[in-house]
């Protein structure tokens, strides 16, 4: 889930440029770096938790019966993270600095209000447009996306009676 | 002894005869015949140790913690998904129990090609022997669950032949969970095998320690020095632990012992660390079927089929190896394409899919030369693999091969994991779609459970990194004995050729400093 700066600023793309700025301020805010890791409980912020939340309705549409249930996919979101080398880590925290910062929002993911007020079907277009994007970062952008917000919720025997699995057997008593 | 190294509270030094790096089908067989043979053996393993009553058969709680980057481990373009075991017992924890012996076609390759004399079957038999009886390996005498019936039943109708998987279970329940830890000790891992024998006969075992270097001086290396982790399994903790030893016996797999070597910066003369690093990628085609499949349920591979590795000669076009995987609502939700309203009426339908996976035989053709390790700023491994259109060509027939298949057992409608795919429901239209589908990293899916190569064994210094018997070309007292050594991929799971090729080196290794112990 790279998003290369260097490989998109050589590209001459205008979201590319934006992904870059958005990055790096993203690395820089007091906020992430201030942060070690194993003291900290979570790794999604309020801002992060709201990007989360506003795509798993599109994302996992006709999966989440209830508001709660996104409420449940941000944190499995969260864990997931929190499982991942540190690497990969701080690959995600550069992706959600671009779906954060304003300009790589809009230009990157075509997300031209804040997320908590964008439609269900502007976020749909934009994974649609990350999904098939002809930029293999993008692509993987998107992977990193549906692997994270698919786990996190059929990972949850909440989901479970939807779709026939009735969880494992009892074994430990 | 047992050390959880993520609760030192200060260094911890630790001194022996051999020091292993890793605990999976490599370290666990080798720390077996070398402690058997009187040799102090310390074990040094990254992941946790847990054991059956820690295993939920709970995705969320296994892939975390009993996986490499919980069980999301990319290579370097993050075009391929990695299944890697990170737990005492490595990936023989959470393997599906497929147990082969390397093929003949392979060992012959070996012979010829890297100058591998010794490795014929008929040399290597009594090794596989010795552990498929150490870890009860026999062919499933059950029948099938439903999801490799299809594959069996599907096959039979086209002419092509498929056998039965043998298995490395003793009293196994068929519940279907091994991927997660087996539940019931019935999967003969390294974690209850050879690891508590090795035990037993005093070898010491520290988990949550990542090897970071090996320390040498002229031809011969010291210690291993490792860094303790934290809890989480994850960050490092303050505190080093080192292993002085007279041998250095590195079982890290094929990404870890490639890395730990370059980490060491141990001279690599010809650059040959982490070269030829071989995936058997994989590509996945998903059915679904009208009558219940219950693909979680049941041992999940025990029908296989090599036809399409025999149609053609082992170093033209890929071949490939059919078998089926086990599908969980974690596994299946990640690997199955698309999203929204679309992918959740594919997921409701769970009970009913079924899927066959196509395995790549690659590193047999100067056109698959495999991938290469190599380290990121923070020392840790990435393997770049770029998938080449060789290997694309195989994909793609496989995906043919595999709708083939599917709808001759009855298949509603077929799949192929590829963003640009959807459900198909007749082989015509499948065929003329697969045709079509451009063959590349992130719009097809592409995964790998088996990791091979890298510090391929050979006689040539240049062409390999260890010698016929596993030791290391430039320091005379570290041997790799783990699937790195092989020089190309197996063309079958690999566990059992790790267990052979390991008891056969560990052992002339124990023979060759047997006699020495006394003198440490």
């Amino acid at each position: 889930m790279t998003i290369s700066r260097r490989r998109l600023l050589a590209g001459g793309i205008a979201a590319g440029a934006a992904l870059a700025v958005a990055g790096m301020i993203y690395e820089w805010s007091p906020d992430s770096t201030s942060a070690d890791p194993f003291f900290r409980f979570t790794v999604l912020d309020d801002e992060d938790r709201a990007i989360v939340a506003a795509i798993a309705p599109v994302l996992l549409a006709g999966a989440l019966p209830s508001r709660d249930a996104i409420e449940q996919v941000v944190r499995g979101t969260d864990v997931a993270i929190v499982g991942l080398p540190l690497s990969v880590r701080a690959e995600i925290r550069q992706l959600f600095g671009v779906l954060r910062f304003p300009p790589s929002r809009m230009l990157a993911a075509g997300i031209w209000h804040p997320w908590h007020s964008a439609t269900e079907a502007e976020i749909g277009q934009f994974l649609q447009r990350w999904r098939y994007s002809g930029i293999v970062q993008l692509r993987s952008a998107y992977d990193a996306l549906h692997q994270l917000l698919m786990a996190a919720w059929y990972g949850n025997g909440e989901s479970w009676s939807a779709i026939g699995y009735s969880g494992p057997p009892r074994v430990h008593e | 002894m047992i050390h959880d190294a993520s609760l030192l509270t200060k260094d911890l030094l630790l001194e022996g005869d051999v020091a292993i790096v890793g605990t999976g089908a490599g370290g666990g067989t080798a720390a077996e015949i070398l402690s058997h043979a009187g040799l102090r053996v310390i074990l040094i393993e990254e992941g946790a140790l847990r054991s059956a009553r820690d295993f939920h058969m709970l995705e969320r709680e296994a892939y975390p913690d009993l996986y490499q980057e919980s069980a999301a481990r990319k290579t370097k373009d993050k075009g391929i998904t990695i299944l890697q075991g990170r737990t005492v017992g490595g990936s023989t924890t959470v393997n599906w129990t497929s147990s082969f012996r390397t093929p003949p076609e392979t060992l012959e390759y070996w012979r010829t090609k890297f100058g591998l004399s010794g490795y014929s079957p008929d040399a290597l038999a009594p090794w596989f022997e010795r552990m498929e009886q150490r870890l009860n390996i026999h062919p499933w005498p059950l029948p099938p669950n439903e999801n490799n019936a299809a594959l069996q039943r599907g096959a039979a109708k086209l002419g092509i032949a498929t056998h039965v998987i043998p298995r490395n279970v003793k009293g196994c329940w068929n519940l279907g969970y091994c991927g997660m830890g087996c539940p019931t000790n019935a999967k003969q891992s390294m974690l209850i095998t050879t690891i508590p024998s090795a035990l037993r006969s005093g070898a010491v075992l520290v988990t949550r320690a990542r090897a970071e270097r090996i320390s040498f001086a002229g031809s011969r290396a010291s210690e291993v020095v490792a860094r303790a982790l934290r809890p989480d399994g994850i960050t490092p903790s303050p505190y080093a632990v080192t292993v002085r030893a007279a041998h250095i016996v590195l079982a890290g797999g094929a990404i870890g012992t490639p890395a730990l070597l370059l980490r060491s910066e141990v001279p690599d003369p010809y650059a040959r660390i982490g070269k030829r690093t071989f995936l058997h990628p994989v590509a996945v085609s998903t059915a679904l079927f009208g009558r219940e499949i219950r693909a979680f349920s049941g041992a999940p591979q025990s029908i296989y089929s090599d036809h399409f590795l025999h149609t053609q000669s082992i170093d033209g076009p890929i071949g490939y190896k059919l078998e089926v995987p086990p599908i969980h609502p974690v596994l299946m939700s990640t690997a199955y394409t698309g999203f929204g309203v679309e992918h959740a009426r594919v997921m409701a339908q769970a009970p009913h899919a079924q899927a066959i996976i196509a395995l790549m035989r690659d590193g047999f053709h100067e056109s698959s030369p495999g991938g290469s390790v190599g380290l990121r700023g923070d020392g840790t491994p990435v393997l770049d693999y770029p998938i080449t259109p060789y290997v694309w060509d195989g994909l793609r027939r496989s995906l043919d091969t595999m709708a083939q298949i599917q709808f001759s057992a009855g298949a509603r409608s077929v799949m192929p994991l590829h963003e640009n795919a959807r459900a198909y429901r007749s082989f015509d239209e499948a065929r003329a779609a697969i045709a079509a589908l451009p063959m590349e990293i992130l719009r097809m899916r592409v995964m790998s459970a088996h990791v091979m190569g890298g510090s391929a064994m050979g006689t040539d210094e240049k062409a390999s990194v260890v010698d016929a018997g596993g030791r290391f070309h430039h320091l005379e007292n570290v041997f790799v004995f783990d699937g790195s050594v092989f020089p190309t991929s197996v063309g079958a799971n690999p566990q059992l050729s790790i267990y052979g090729i390991t008891a056969r080196n560990a052992s002339r290794l124990a023979e060759q400093i047997g006699g020495n112990r006394l003198t440490h």
